[in-house]
């Protein structure tokens, strides 16, 4: 057991370094800046005067490696500074709309997840039929989709022609869930056609190869039913992959949540983020973009974790 | 119950009975889940869903045979080899080259295809579609139909430009780092592992919110944000082949790394690499398409699918489709070059299950 432990905690280790070095280069990328902060932010137009006003505001003064720990030390504590533009508190900002993004995350996933992975076996099982060679060119279709073309089509058909789905999907605290699971439908419908069509796929891919392996080939030609099989010998090795290919598309929701914010104007942190691109309010960019990655390595840890503790070869490495 | 309604049963009901009986089991397969779908279909939506049945099983089987005809057309004119790559090839894979064949000769003929500028306002905002604009007008009086031709040479060359950029810079470094090894390997090794794990929209904001977003940049941003994914390809591709008895032959003969690189690795590493220079393609060509819907690709007036979704989407709420054509676009193409790997995948793969 302590053989595990010491793996967790060498993978977590690891994780914790990468999270680092991203918010170093997050930090440094706006360093890079021709100029620097200030003169972007004010433009050509500035006056000495009010540059050296903004700089002094902003710390700019003062090195860029000790800013850099200072931001890092406030943003372990919550704190992402003031944005440029509001004046406001970045926390209070994305406060709200990161605990929207991650409800409209996990609406898709509770849907998503048993549908896939229940599908994906089916047609491993089913492989090289007819009905396999349809689910192939029906999920590759929805893969090469781009997000916003099958939120349009969803708002098309289901809100403006059929009028079943509210095509805004605005929210606010007062609202009960059921009103919430009714206003987010359709943009948690987009994210879990793309979503479950990958999974599909990378199940399908896993199932197929333990199928092929011998044991299962012995299994057969021992006389064991079909299903036994299945249940007996081919499932309790394919939960590593499973978990693997489940943690790997919540990471890819995580990321594929900003189009589809902005196609139903959904008030979560891609469209907070989008918004402060174009305003190049970098205080708001940085913040978001670090949560963005945080959460992203947060799955892919747990996905690694996940595989090492369902598979016994990876728990006793030579 | 009117004519069609019966026709259209009789029709499906018709076809799987023979092909059942020609023993068609594929076809019967097909067709009577058609049949029992159509039932289900009437019931619910009654004739208005039946007729989009008919419409869409009447596309996959236009669709079906335009592949069919570009595949024996290519099977013709193409030399023996190639001839008899494609005869073997499945009709999805002849429908993916079909498409990539007509955006490419859309892209590069724009000019002369297109009937208007690409910035060329020619009536008011949102006309709807007559004999001289075929889509209608975009929400400045642009044509649409002349736009989209154009977009097809905008948005898919400056994906193209992207990708191959991305692949040399990936390839290269991969098949280095494959032949020297030791501490650069390492050290290009964590490079891309770092950049792999930010996800590549958000990395792509990040760099263009600081950069800006002028064509040239990017072009720079996308590919070195997508050069790990061919690095990492190449790297293992090229391991395996360094190890090869041939490679130990040229080198007691004294070639140097990139002659190694170039005339030993390279050509026995060609296969895996062009079908990842397709989904890599796919990948770029999504991303793109995703800032420009995000209003920070191509900067206006130049007509591209991302931005002209973005700006007609308002029509949407009218029951239109024009914003739905753009995006239709990128999808169509995204699919057609996954179908052309995945058939090269499974070619590749030897034929495995």
């Amino acid at each position: 057991m302590g053989d595990i432990l010491s793996i967790i905690a060498k993978r977590l280790g690891l994780g914790l370094i990468t999270l680092l070095v991203i918010s170093i280069i997050i930090f440094f990328a706006v360093e890079l800046l021709p100029g620097d902060i200030a003169q972007a932010v004010l433009g050509q137009g500035a006056t000495e005067d009010n540059l050296a006003a903004l700089r002094a505001e902003l710390g700019l003064d003062r090195a860029a490696p000790v800013r850099y720990f200072e931001w890092l030390g406030n943003a372990v504590t919550g704190d992402f500074g003031n944005s440029l533009v509001s004046k406001t508190s970045v926390a209070e900002a994305i406060g709200t709309r990161f605990a929207n993004t991650l409800f409209l995350a996990t609406y898709a996933a509770v849907i998503a997840v048993p549908v896939a992975i229940f599908l994906g076996v089916l047609v491993a099982l089913f492989r090289n039929s007819v009905f396999d060679r349809v689910a192939n060119v029906v999920t590759l279709t929805s893969i090469s989709s781009p997000e916003f073309f099958l939120g349009y089509i969803l708002i098309l058909f289901l809100a403006v022609k059929g009028g079943m789905f509210p095509a805004i999907a605005k929210i606010d605290d007062g609202m009960t869930l059921i009103d919430k699971l009714d206003r987010t439908f359709l943009p948690a419908l987009t994210m879990v056609l793309v979503v479950v069509a990958h999974m599909m796929r990378m199940t399908r891919a896993s199932i197929i190869n333990l199928l092929a392996s011998p044991y299962v080939e012995m299994a057969r030609l021992k006389g064991v039913p079909a299903w036994k099989v299945i249940v007996k010998h081919t499932l309790p090795n394919a939960w590593a992959p499973v978990i693997n290919v489940v943690a790997l598309n919540l990471a890819y929701l995580i990321t594929g949540v900003v189009l589809v914010e902005v196609v139903f104007v959904y008030p979560g942190i891609g469209q907070l983020l989008v918004d402060a691109v174009t305003k190049r309010d970098f205080p708001v960019v940085q913040a978001c973009c670090l949560i963005f990655a945080a959460t992203f390595i947060l799955l892919n840890l747990a996905a690694d974790v996940g595989s090492i503790l369902t598979n016994p070869r990876l728990r006793h490495p030579k | 119950m009117n004519y069609f309604i019966i026709g259209f049963y009789a029709l499906v009901i018709g076809a799987s009975s023979l092909a059942a009986y020609y023993q068609k089991r594929t076809a019967f397969l097909l067709l009577f889940s058609l049949t029992l779908v159509s039932f289900v279909m009437g019931i619910v939506g009654g004739e208005a869903m039946l007729w989009s049945v008919t419409i869409l099983a009447g596309l996959i089987a236009f669709s079906a045979g335009v592949s069919y005809s570009f595949r024996e057309f290519l099977v013709i004119i193409l030399p023996a080899d190639a001839a008899k790559e494609m005869r073997t090839a499945p009709l999805t894979a002849g429908f993916g080259l079909f498409v990539i064949f007509t955006y490419a000769i859309s892209g590069i003929f724009a000019p002369i295809i297109a009937p208007y500028g690409e910035a060329e306002v020619i009536s008011s905002a949102f006309a709807p579609a007559d004999e001289n604009m075929l889509l209608g007008a975009d929400q400045l009086g642009r044509d649409m139909f002349s736009r989209i031709i154009y977009g097809a040479r905008n948005t898919v060359g400056l994906a193209l430009l992207a990708t191959i950029l991305a692949f040399v810079m990936g390839a290269t470094a991969g098949l280095y780092a494959a032949t020297k090894g030791g501490k650069l390997d390492q050290l290009l090794g964590r490079i891309v592992d770092v950049i792999m794990s930010i996800p590549s929209l958000i990395f792509s904001l990040l760099l263009l919110s600081i950069f800006g977003t002028n064509t040239a940049t990017l072009i720079i941003v996308i590919a070195i944000i997508y050069a790990p994914r061919v690095f990492r390809l190449a790297r293992s591709v090229g391991g395996n082949v360094v190890v090869m008895d041939y490679i130990e032959a040229a080198k007691l003969r004294g070639e140097g790394t990139w002659y190694l690189i170039r005339k030993e690795i390279l050509p026995n590493s060609t296969a895996p690499l062009i079908a990842e220079f397709g989904l890599e393609f796919c990948f770029v060509f999504l991303l793109v398409a995703g800032l420009s819907f995000l209003g920070l690709g191509i900067q206006p007036p130049t007509a591209d699918w991302g931005s002209m979704v973005r700006e007609n989407a308002t029509l949407i709420s009218f029951g239109e489709i024009t914003p739905l054509i753009p995006a239709g676009a990128i999808a169509l193409l995204t699919v057609a070059v996954n179908f052309v790997v995945d058939w090269m995948l499974y070619r590749s793969s030897g034929l495995k299950e």
